[in-house]
């Protein structure tokens, strides 16, 4: 039984006023990949901009409850901080547009201050590494990021969480805009990601949730219906909710 | 480590939002500064009805002379917008339908083009235009009412032709669509359909042209010519409003200058006000088709 | 489906609902478009005019001094020597300090405006920095000779002859008028204009970029300057360039408070001349053929200037804002 490395505790985040989700409590296992899945506007992305304090960031909201990050309560904490231990990729690939390949993913190097060149490389070579993205661009990393294709500029996006060196990595619907071989790519690369990261997936795909995941949450209409391993969710789910929308009864 | 760079960073951004904070309170300072002048030295004269109808009664010292009266500017800056602001009306609303609705000829976006930098002329280079062109064609009309309403219509023709093209944009192509198709002729369908549902957002172009012409001396420099008098006729000079302002602005006299302040407030709440009104409807106008 | 047809009227062909054509056009059709047509023509029509007949009244001095006329620092009516280098050097000065002046203040306040301040601010904030654009130039020119002058001349220039008197800059006895006041007048009256575009510029950047540096761990003032500003770096400096362009233009403010002297400016504290302020002083007096060409001249290079410098900018400004998004004035 691997430990919760993130904590969700009632959690509760409003939209100008109104709930979108409300008194939320799940815990993430630690190097294991958890999805989310429920039909759309049941507030999965909201929940998952609240795992990294984005929520906030957009006017007329606020989040009650707690989300503990190994202990620490990350609404307490620096959200710059918290940010850098917890990354996000989003579901629209959004690299810097101005900057290239390489600058892309030293970016949040750069940010830190590291700016000895070679350990820069080094780092920025490894994270394209470990997105899978290296062999692609190893020719051309100072091209412009825009030359990639979608599949490709969204491993790139990835890449450059993980030059952050976060613990947690967030992923919200990253695969919604790309085609089926660009997302295969990124599944086999979510499922290696888990070695070294806490993974939480938002997909509006069952089938998805059920090749990558090890855990899976069901939201539904902005509250949790159901958690659990994912063979438990999808092969004897224990609220009926669940098992209409396993099944496809609405969604 | 970490701790000291990071509280470095975040205080960096801090310093970053106050400065910026101050920028725009130094940028305010100005505008404040111009309203509050005008108020405390020409206020007093602004309560005082006849200023507003009285003219300029005999030429009389500089010392011992009643304060005069801005009727004539008034009157004359009134006919100058009136008559500048029908005739720029009718071209720009014209020629931007063109430009917008009848693309096919190939013209509209060189319309669109000029007219976009001819927003940019210097307003003085309007006023040399028409001064040179009845220099040449007729002299005697070159200080007249004439020419100075000449030369605030070719200020605001570009403006307008812009505004209302913008405005034009807004309206969707299914309303136009939809109109032709019921078999309405084209021209109809401009005139009923898409002004008609562009009109607040022209009316504020033309608005916002008035207000600019209003203020505009330099043109009127070397057309209006400015006068003393009530209006005598379209060949002749023609007070204005901020032509008083610029020849009573150097004058010795605390008369003079009190009555050039109580110009400037005047015109300043007129077109402030103006100003602000016409960014609220196109506000509330934004916000009624959906927003940007 | 066959839509509904007037009576008189043959149906669209093919029921799509292009405007007819040609021989399908009635006569209040083809009346109209003549009307607005003409109207159209004339636009363009204006513009080459203006050209023209600036054109045609400068040929006389044009013929007399050719292209040294853009070099010489001589405007000595009793002798008929005519140069508009004075004029030229005080138009591109006060542009130039107005410029250097406004933007700092204009893109602290636009990105404040934008990323920082609370959001109830925003757009009173905005459209209080908008009427400052809104203030007639005579009305400018006026409060400048009464507050902003002496201010200078008791105040600031004598601070400024102490401390940076040093940089050879700020030379003269400062008595107010001069360059440099005219400078700050302008830039008063464009710092709006910068604002202004440079706000809708960074508003026009998608959410997402800034969204990716702060999921970095990214400070808010080092995601917009990261993700955001180069993004929206070409409309910046079309907003820049737009500004210089109305302070080349701008005739009353100026006039009222550079002192008003045919010369190249030769510190800050000179007196000087600009083009426009010129063409307000000096084309009414009594003046002879040549001199009257020769200010149509100077007119003439100011319309050139003012001419390259807005197509410049309003090409960047339209290369980002992708529309011709809203009135640049």
């Amino acid at each position: 039984m691997s430990s919760a490395k993130l904590t969700v505790d009632h959690l509760t985040a409003f939209y100008g006023g109104k709930p979108a989700i409300s008194e939320v409590s799940v815990e993430f296992p630690e190097r294991a990949v958890t999805a989310i899945i429920g039909p759309s506007g049941c507030g999965k992305s909201t929940f998952i901009r609240c795992l990294n304090r984005l929520h906030e960031t957009v006017p007329h909201t606020k989040v009650e409850g707690h989300v503990f990050l190994d202990g620490e309560d990350i609404y307490e904490l620096d959200p710059v901080r918290v940010r850098r231990r917890i990354g996000m990729v989003f579901q629209k690939p959004n690299p810097f547009i101005t900057m290239s390949i390489y600058g892309n993913v030293s970016a949040p190097l750069r940010l830190n201050g590291r700016h000895n060149r070679e350990v820069t490389d080094a780092a920025v070579v490894k994270s394209l590494q470990q997105a899978a993205l290296w062999d692609e661009v190893k020719d051309r990393i100072e091209a412009p990021a825009t030359s990639l294709s979608g599949g490709q500029q969204q491993r790139l996006c990835i890449a450059r969480a993980l030059a952050a060196n976060p613990e947690v990595l967030l992923m919200d619907e990253p695969c919604s805009a790309l085609d089926p071989i660009a997302t295969a790519k990124i599944e086999d690369l979510v499922k290696r990601l888990k070695e070294q990261y806490t993974v939480v997936i938002v997909t509006h795909n069952m089938q998805q949730a059920a090749r990558v995941a090890d855990f899976t949450a069901f939201l539904y209409l902005g509250k949790l219906v159901e958690f659990g391993p994912t063979e438990d969710i999808f092969e004897k789910p224990t609220q009926s909710l669940t098992e209409a929308y396993i099944t496809g009864r609405f969604g | 480590m970490i701790f000291d760079r990071d509280s470095r960073r975040k205080a960096f951004s801090h310093a970053i939002t106050v400065l910026g904070g101050l920028s725009v309170l130094v940028v305010l300072i100005p505008l404040a500064s111009v309203l509050y002048t005008a108020a405390v030295r020409g206020g007093a004269v602004l309560l005082n009805p006849a200023f507003y109808t009285a003219g300029n009664p005999l030429p009389c010292s500089s010392i011992s002379c009643q304060t005069v009266g801005i009727g004539p500017d008034i009157e004359g800056t009134a006919i100058l917008l009136g008559l500048s602001g029908a005739i720029s009306t009718a071209v720009g609303v014209s020629a931007a339908i063109f430009a917008s609705e009848y693309r096919t000829y190939g013209l509209g976006r060189a319309i669109s083009f000029t007219a976009d930098v001819l927003t940019g002329v210097p307003s003085i280079i309007m006023g040399v235009f028409i001064y040179s062109f009845f220099v040449l064609y007729d002299p005697t009309l070159a200080f007249s009412a004439t020419t100075g309403t000449l030369a605030l219509s070719i200020l605001m023709i570009p403006i307008v032709v812009r505004t209302t093209e913008e405005a034009l944009h807004t309206v969707p192509n299914s309303l136009r669509e939809a109109a032709l198709a019921l078999g309405m002729p084209k021209w109809r369908t401009t005139v009923r359909v898409v002004l008609a549902t562009a009109f607040p957002g022209i009316l504020t172009g033309i608005l916002l042209a008035m207000m600019r012409a209003a203020g505009e001396a330099a043109p009127l420099l070397l057309t209006g010519f400015g006068s003393r008098l009530f209006f005598q006729g379209m060949n002749v000079p023609i007070a204005a409003l901020p032509l008083l302002i610029y020849n009573y602005a150097e004058s010795g006299s605390p008369n003079f200058l009190k009555v050039a302040w109580g110009a400037t407030l005047l015109l300043m709440i007129l077109v402030l006000t103006a100003n602000v009104l016409s960014r609220l409807s196109i506000q509330r106008m934004v916000r009624r088709m959906g927003g940007r | 489906m066959v839509p509904p047809t007037p009576s008189s009227r043959s149906p669209l062909p093919g029921g799509s609902a292009k405007r007819p054509r040609g021989s399908r056009q009635t006569w209040p059709d083809r009346l109209f478009l003549g009307l607005v047509g003409t109207a159209g023509v004339s636009v363009l029509f204006l513009a080459l005019a203006l050209v023209g007949v600036l054109y045609d009244a400068a040929t006389p001095s044009v013929r007399a001094f050719g292209p040294n006329f853009l070099v010489g620092y001589t405007w000595n009516p009793a002798a008929g020597v005519y140069g508009d280098l004075p004029f030229v050097a005080g138009t591109l000065l006060t542009g130039a300090i107005a410029v250097l002046i406004a933007v700092p203040l204009a893109l602290g306040a636009s990105i404040f405006l934008t990323t920082q301040a609370p959001f109830w601010m925003r757009r009173p904030v905005g459209t209080a920095i908008e009427l400052l654009a809104a203030v007639p130039s005579v009305i400018y020119g006026f409060w400048g000779i009464f507050v902003l002058v002496p201010l200078m001349r008791y105040t600031v220039e004598p601070v400024l002859r102490i401390y940076l008197g040093w940089t050879g800059l700020f030379g003269g006895t400062p008595i107010g008028t001069d360059v440099l006041t005219a400078s700050v007048i302008l830039a008063v009256m464009i710092v709006p204009t910068i604002t202004a575009v440079s706000r809708d510029t960074l508003s026009a950047v998608p959410a997402a970029q800034k969204e990716a540096a702060l999921s970095l761990g990214a400070t808010d003032w080092e995601a917009t300057r990261y993700a955001m500003i180069p993004y929206a770096r070409a409309g910046i400096v079309g907003a820049i360039i737009l500004g210089l362009g109305r302070a080349i233009g701008e005739t009353m403010a100026v006039t009222m408070t550079i002192g008003n002297i045919d010369k190249v400016p030769v510190s800050l504290f000179s007196q000087g001349q600009t083009i426009a302020s010129l063409i307000a002083n000096e084309l009414l007096n009594e003046t002879g053929p040549l001199q009257y060409a020769a200010i149509l001249e100077a007119g003439l290079v100011l319309l050139a200037i003012s001419l390259v410098v807005n197509v410049a900018a309003r090409l960047l400004v339209w290369k980002v804002l992708r529309v011709s998004g809203g009135i640049i004035e």
